[in-house]
């Protein structure tokens, strides 16, 4: 039955090709647009990291001195409190950040010295934040405090470096101090760099900066303070630093993450938090009302509001023009269908049910929707390659995947046989004899 | 042109006229917001910049060691005016659509513990205001003996100017000279205001709150160089200097990224503004389209299902004019439902838009201009259907299918 039912529905399609050609034009923009929109939304507002973001947390309290006090502490800590918690060694895993970038010496002649983005970090990191290997692996954590001349560097800087080789053991220049590679990072392009989202709720929604690639170079915490004093990015300070001593620093600058394994220790270190804060307190290092919190990762990153907001914007106006689309079929399938008014009742009269009407037209849109949907994957494929082409920092990883795929087929015939349901319905309530006595 | 039979005929097809109706409305609320995000784009990417952007050059280092940098500095100013077409060279510690690098809270009164000023602090060696041709507007240029080296960010300078705009928030009703900026642990007298200086990233809310420090190219002071170039050299030097940052000071990293005219900066800067509002003209062309295809689609329905009744109207007296007038009526009366419609849905739309992307209220000239264009749309989507219709003979009355 439904091989005649298509069989009747191509016949009817090639019957006014220009107006087939139409609607499925007006369902293929409308699917295109609105699967380009989703896609990049979709690979934006994903899990940076699936199956361990929920045990990852961002402790935070308000370091501040000086006369004006935030309502909420800002995004980073300062490096004595930030130390503090780290050293405390009371969550599963702790690790602390700085960013910062660095003047490396390609170690060959000719090359000329460039700037690399640095994440000053702990041995924790790259456990903590699932980071693959290609080789070798992290520091170890007593080396670290010894401040030992190693880092971690990524498959681009490897690439760049040493053309993809296995560098581990080979010696790179950084600030004129030469550090030995321990490991090279594998691909790992977490979206967006979440651990470095800080400030992106002041930026009024332009936040397509924070889905850049990790870091170039990773340093143990001890060493680049050594090696890079003076290059790190500040956040905030509340009284005047001294460049070179981030250690004491009036500055927010430092941004610590924890893993806590179940509920019972993330309220544990909740409860270590405050008590830390008050015992500061106390002591009169710190002046500002207790202000702690501690964010879940998915909390941190509905906080920052990391979705850039034109992505969302250009969501919501990519589905209204779907739905535009759709208003569109569902009156060009009613008047379609309505015309062939006449015929219905012929068939009506023969013995179709009206079941059968409601079906054959129903397969029409559904063909319509197929081939909409066809038209409307190219569409995307060429939308989501204008993305590519756009100056975004994810410009790298919009790319078509395999559920977004079917997700695009379904969308077009799920909403063209949306749009037939109506006009089909319509259609199979026409009364057989008085189209008959009008032919 | 009488409406009433038209309004008889469409309550016979009140569904279809009902959906392309609501088509309309959505397509106006979606056209007159697109229209308003646009516009909004286009402004903020015309922010001026208070300098000849087309003739300065900027060429920004990283890496500067602090040791050398007053050698350096020496170095490369002599160095860069050296260059054919280079007119004069100044150090500063940014510019206009380059890396931020001096943004910080300040007050005006010594006893007032909170900082609820912040602006962008320039640093600028003696030859900036002439190098960027900025413009006097009230006191007096820095005089050479109130330059100072930096230390702790800002430097050792009794003195400081601002943006007259900026000047007149600051001081409401009063002249701002002679008074006096605290920033960091110093305190500076203003000397004078400029005309119009942008800050390195302006956003729509704060473009000119700038302030500018007189500053002794050396240490903290020399990894921004502007050069004011002849006109229409600017693309010579910009390579020239390049080149010679490479030959005079190898070990230090010339930053791309912000080495470029301050015009060709500004395109940086504004590149995802521009895509998007790109990508918005994109999406009203596309809406227009699939509008016009559903109003030429309807159109053509009914232009065939009523080929009998035209022909019956045509025999009876009706002329071509008439005919083509009828679905010009029919369109018009559709589309101005949708656009009633779609104003409301436009104004809803925007204040959904304003409570989740702090955008303005929608200017209401933008709902008649959306309006007027969709009118015209639908014209001229119609008028071939129409022009079918009209040319149906009246002999088809006389025939029976």
């Amino acid at each position: 039955m439904f091989g005649y039912y298509f069989d009747l529905a191509m016949r009817s399609l090639k019957r006014n090709k220009v107006l087939t050609g139409l609607m499925v034009l007006a369902i293929a923009v409308g699917i295109g647009a609105s699967m380009t929109t989703l896609t990049v939304m979709y690979l934006l507002s994903g899990d940076p990291l699936p199956g361990k973001s929920a045990r990852i947390y961002y402790p935070q309290l308000d370091p501040e001195t000086g006369a004006d006090v935030r309502k909420n502490p800002a995004d980073l800590l300062d490096y004595i409190s930030a130390h503090d918690l780290w050293q405390s060694g009371k969550a599963d895993r702790q690790t602390m950040v700085v960013f910062g970038s660095i003047k490396l010496q390609p170690g060959l002649a000719g090359q000329s010295p460039f700037m690399a983005d640095t994440l000053a970090t702990t041995s924790d990191f790259f456990p903590m934040f699932d980071v693959p290997f290609r080789y070798g692996g992290a520091w170890n954590a007593a080396d670290e405090a010894r401040g030992v001349r190693q880092v971690v560097i990524s498959d681009v800087l490897n690439q760049r470096l040493f053309g993809g080789a296995n560098s581990v053991g080979r010696t790179i220049v950084l600030n004129g101090t030469g550090v030995q590679v321990v490991g090279v990072l594998d691909h790992w392009r977490p979206r967006p760099l979440f651990y470095m989202l800080v400030g992106a709720r002041y930026s009024g929604g332009d936040t397509g900066g924070y889905y850049v690639r990790p870091q170039d170079v990773f340093l143990p915490m001890p060493t680049a303070l050594d090696i890079n004093a003076g290059n790190f990015g500040w956040f905030s300070c509340w009284g005047k630093p001294d460049r070179m001593d981030l250690r004491n620093a009036p500055c927010e600058s430092v941004g610590l993450w924890v893993q806590l394994d179940t509920a019972a220790k993330a309220a544990a270190y909740r409860r270590y938090l405050d008590a830390y804060d008050a015992q500061q307190r106390a002591l009169g290092r710190l002046s500002h009302p207790a202000n702690t919190r501690m964010m879940s990762l998915h909390e941190w990153m509905a906080y920052q509001n990391a979705v850039p907001s034109d992505v969302k914007l250009q969501t919501w106006l990519a589905f209204g023009f779907l739905l535009v689309c759709l208003f569109n079929t569902v009156g060009l399938l009613l008047a379609k269908f309505l015309r062939r008014s006449g015929e219905i009742g012929v068939r009506r009269a023969l013995g179709a049910t009206r079941g059968a009407i409601f079906a054959q037209c129903l397969a029409e849109a559904g063909v319509i929707g197929l081939l909409g949907g066809v038209g409307g994957l190219l569409l995307t494929l060429l939308g989501l390659w204008l993305v590519r082409q756009q100056p975004v920092a994810y410009a790298d990883v919009v790319a078509l995947n395999v559920p977004m795929l079917l997700l695009t087929i379904l969308l077009a015939v799920a909403a063209s046989l949306l749009a037939g349901a109506f006009p089909a319905l319509r259609a199979s309530r026409v009364p057989p004899a008085l189209q008959l006595k009008t032919l | 042109m009488q409406i009433r039979p038209i309004l008889a005929a469409l309550r016979r097809h009140r569904v279809a006229a009902f959906l392309i109706g609501m088509e309309i409305a959505l397509a106006c609320a979606i056209l007159c917001n697109a229209l308003f995000l646009i516009s909004a784009r286009i402004d903020t990417m015309q922010v001026s910049s208070g300098v000849d952007e087309d003739r300065l050059v900027v060429v920004s280092l990283d890496g500067v060691d602090d040791n050398a940098a007053a050698d350096l500095a020496a170095r490369l100013r002599s160095g860069l005016a050296g260059i054919a077409g280079v007119q004069s060279v100044a150090v500063t510690n940014a510019v206009p659509f380059g890396q931020q690098a001096g943004e910080a809270g300040f007050r005006l009164r010594a006893d007032d513990p909170h900082y609820d000023n912040q602006g962008h602090f320039y640093v600028g060696g003696p030859a900036l205001p002439s190098t960027l041709g900025l413009q006097l507007a009230e006191g007096r240029w820095f005089t050479p003996d109130e330059f100072g080296p930096i230390s702790e960010f800002l430097p050792r300078s009794p003195s400081i100017m601002l943006d007259s705009e900026y000047a007149r928030t600051l001081w409401p009703g009063e002249s701002p000279l002679g008074k006096t900026v605290y920033a960091i642990d110093k305190a500076f007298r203003v000397v004078g205001t400029y005309r119009s200086l942008l800050r390195p990233n302006p956003n729509p809310g704060h473009t000119h709150n700038t302030l500018l420090l007189a500053g002794i190219p050396g240490k903290g002071l020399a990894s921004v160089y502007v050069l004011r170039t002849a006109p229409g050299k600017a693309d010579q030097v910009l390579q020239a200097a390049r080149a010679l940052v490479a030959r005079v000071a190898p070990a230090v990293v010339v930053n791309q990224d912000y080495t470029d005219t301050i015009s060709g900066l500004r395109r940086s800067y504004f590149a995802a503004d521009r895509a998007m509002a790109g990508m918005l003209v994109g999406v009203i062309a596309a809406l227009l389209l699939v509008t016009a295809l559903g109003i030429v689609g309807l159109a053509s329905f009914w232009v065939q299902q009523r080929r009998k009744q035209i022909g019956v109207r045509r025999a009876l007296g009706a002329t071509r004019g008439d005919i083509l007038r009828y679905f010009q009526t029919e369109n018009f009366l559709i589309v101005s439902f949708g656009i009633a419609l779609g104003m409301v849905l436009a104004f809803g739309l925007n204040l959904v838009l304003m409570s989740r992307y702090e955008l303005p209220r929608l200017p209401l000239f933008y709902l008649p201009a959306g309006a007027l264009l969709l009118w015209v749309l639908g014209q001229l989507a119609v008028l071939a259907p129409a022009l079918r219709a009209a040319a149906v003979p009246p002999v088809v009355a006389t025939r029976s299918v």
